[in-house]
């Protein structure tokens, strides 16, 4: 069973897992998944893509990012067949931009530098080195970065 | 990899974040001399090298070369194409990250870490503390031509006046630079204790006040050199560098104190029990902590500094760190004509983060008004980020107000690890929920104890082995009835929860995040503490 005590203005509860066994009956507003000022994931409510989302990296903001919008846009867009088979061009130069930056977009070396049009993947360069860790650490224990880091 | 995230459309924000903080395998070695501007390694430039390299015009104008700064610029540059971003900096350094420098850095058993700044992140993969490698801008005198645009960084140079009518700023060097849209991000100075300030040459030299790379790099090679180092300040930059230092203290044979007038380290932010805790915990690392000390008088003596103490006590010590906090750096408020808060400094902003038309500040020196918490001032890592974002955002055309919030964190060591987001301010009344030791967990109550099981078992075996190794010896059983191992705490203001810690739980920042939004009166915490399923890992 639970416990609790108060020690002047903190009030501190013990509970076992059985204890907090039943589901929470604590409510929660629903989001509303058009609020305006909400941060987006990759794609906007209208469909457009939202080239700030902290997933992107520094893809979109670095000396390559004009063709990686160019050819990412092209590829979301594509109506063919095969996704993205329209956009071959558009791929070719971003890897040339890409390969003029070996310390921001390193080449692995199974990486399918020409762009399949045919697979469901884009085909990129590795991410850029740029992140900006915390600014996402929501899924990343963020405390286990000192202690795992040594 | 950018590929599966990219093509997931439908993929939650969270996930996709996972993926970005891994980089990429080598961290780039980055040397003041790739540095492709004429910025010399370490000193400012010199006003003959002068106006040469300063662009006469800046569509975007960053002022200050920190993490809200850096975050605008890629906002900016992400929102509009061929954007032109110019940073100017007071540094000698590209824009880097801050936590690692009372973390990460520290506990790298790379003997080069101090040098290029890398460090290892939890999941194995290097990175450097560098934003981005000298690559990846554009120098400042190519800013105008560049075809796609790009960010540039003007290092050593300070802007001293704005000119707010004709939207133009002046350099320390007398270079003048007009803009379009201008973002203040001036961050802070460290504050010094008013005794140490007065207390002479002697005493100044032996005191570090830490903020930058090069204090950094400065009190790393004083901590192989001294004997004894006093920490003041018993907040989150004292206490992270007292553990970063309590740890090396044995093998440097180095002592390590530190004091605060606080009953407990974090006594400001955490309630009085988990204050008291995270002080045991501290002490583990292997420093010699003194609450209840206001320093009184500094002096050299002897080749040493003796601290006196208003009670009375006497500490003698070689080196001195004053983590005191912040003062936010608002020297333009003046010439610009700009707002400057009285209650807790900085700059004063809207909800939207806008001072004046075309001017936005973030960061450290932003106070903003907050919807959700009201007016603040937030000096925390990620606020940097999310605030110099958002500046970028409305800086092209987005008019949204401060919404996402923010988050920060603290190590102390492997046993203490924290999360926390909102309005955490120990003055306020808190409801703790605790995950209660049942008897089977009993034959862990000694490492549990000392927060080390815990820790165990939600990493790999290796990283377990390894952490064993790295604690002291096992330490004695703790005197309190009650382990504080893994829990959440709610903040309350007039009965709504304005902000939550996650004590030793992770991966639950989301829906911490939710019900500070939602901002509601919950009847019984409890209730809401089930929402984050502490007794899993």
């Amino acid at each position: 069973m639970s416990y609790c005590k108060q020690e002047g203005k903190d009030r501190i509860i013990f509970v076992t897992k059985e204890d907090h066994e039943a589901p929470s009956n604590a409510e929660l507003i629903e989001d509303d998944p058009n609020d305006p000022y909400e941060d987006h994931g990759l794609i906007l409510p209208n469909g457009d893509i939202n080239w700030n989302c902290p997933c992107l990296g520094g893809m979109a903001s670095g000396p390559c990012g004009q063709q990686f919008k160019d050819a990412f846009s092209c590829f979301h867009y594509s109506k063919e067949e095969v996704k993205g088979s329209d956009c071959v061009e558009n791929f070719r130069s971003m890897q040339e931009c890409m390969q003029k930056y070996p310390e921001l977009y390193p080449q692995e070396d199974d990486n399918d530098s020409a762009p399949s049009g045919g697979a469901d993947n884009a085909p990129t360069a590795s991410t850029s080195t740029d992140s900006l860790p915390t600014s996402s650490p929501d899924s990343t224990p963020a405390a286990t970065e000192n202690p795992a880091a040594s | 990899l950018v590929t599966e995230s990219v093509v997931e459309a439908s993929v939650p924000e969270s996930i996709i974040e996972v993926s970005v903080t891994e980089p990429v395998a080598e961290a780039p070695a980055v040397t003041q001399t790739a540095v492709s501007e004429p910025a010399p390694a370490a000193e400012p430039v010199e006003s003959t090298a002068a106006h040469s390299d300063v662009p006469e015009h800046a569509p975007y104008l960053l002022i200050g070369g920190g993490t809200a700064s850096f975050a605008a610029a890629r906002s900016i540059r992400a929102r509009d194409p061929g954007a032109r971003v110019l940073i100017v900096t007071e540094e000698s350094e590209l824009p880097y990250m801050r936590p690692p420098l009372s973390k990460e850095l520290w506990f790298s058993d790379d003997p080069k870490a101090t040098e290029t700044l890398s460090f290892k992140q939890w999941n194995g993969k290097e990175r450097s503390i560098y934003f981005q490698p000298p690559s990846f801008y554009v120098s400042p005198t190519d800013l105008a031509k560049v075809e796609n645009g790009g960010v540039a960084v003007l290092t050593g140079r300070k802007v001293v006046h704005m000119d707010v009518r004709e939207n133009k700023v002046k350099l320390s060097d007398g270079a003048e630079i007009s803009y379009e849209k201008c973002l203040i991000a001036t961050g802070g100075v460290p504050r010094n204790l008013q005794v140490i300030d007065r207390a002479g040459e002697e005493v100044m030299k032996r005191t570090t006040l830490f903020r930058k790379i090069e204090d950094f790099r400065s009190l790393e090679k004083i901590s192989r050199e001294v004997k004894s180092i006093t920490i003041i300040g018993g907040g989150f930059l004292g206490s992270e560098l007292a553990c970063a230092l309590g740890r090396r203290s044995t093998d440097l044979g180095l002592e390590v104190i530190q004091m605060f007038p606080e009953k407990g380290n974090m006594g400001k932010v955490l309630p009085e029990y988990l204050s008291n805790w995270t002080t045991e915990k501290v002490r583990k690392e292997g420093v010699n902590i003194i609450m209840d000390a206001v320093v009184k008088n500094v002096s050299y003596k002897n080749d040493k500094l003796e601290i006196k103490l208003k009670d009375g006590r006497l500490i003698e010590t070689d080196h001195v760190v004053a983590a005191v906090g912040l003062e936010p750096s608002v020297e333009l408020a003046k010439s610009a004509g700009l707002e400057v808060d009285s209650d807790f400094g900085g700059y004063r902003v809207n909800a939207e983060l806008q001072a004046r038309s075309n001017i936005w500040v973030a960061g450290d020196a932003a106070c903003f008004y907050d919807i959700k918490l009201g007016r603040r001032r937030v000096e925390h890592h990620d606020h940097a980020v999310v605030s110099g974002r958002l500046a970028g955002e409305n800086m092209t055309g987005a008019s949204k107000p401060y919404w996402h919030q923010s988050m920060f964190w603290s190590d102390l060591g492997p046993d203490v690890g924290y999360e926390a987001i909102g309005i955490v301010d120990s003055s306020l009344p808190t409801v703790g929920v605790f995950a209660k030791a049942t008897a089977k967990d009993t034959p862990k109550a000694a490492t549990e104890q000392s927060g080390t099981g815990i820790r165990s078992e939600s990493e790999t075996e290796a990283v377990a082995v390894t952490l064993k190794a790295e604690t002291t010896a096992p330490p004695p059983p703790v005197q309190q009835k009650e382990d504080y191992g893994k829990g959440v705490v709610f903040y309350l203001r007039d009965n709504v929860v304005v902000g939550i810690v996650l004590w030793n739980v992770f991966n639950r920042m989301p829906i911490a995040r939710k019900i500070i939004k939602d901002g509601e009166q919950h009847a019984d915490l409890n209730e809401v503490a089930k929402l984050f399923n502490i007794h899993e890992d």
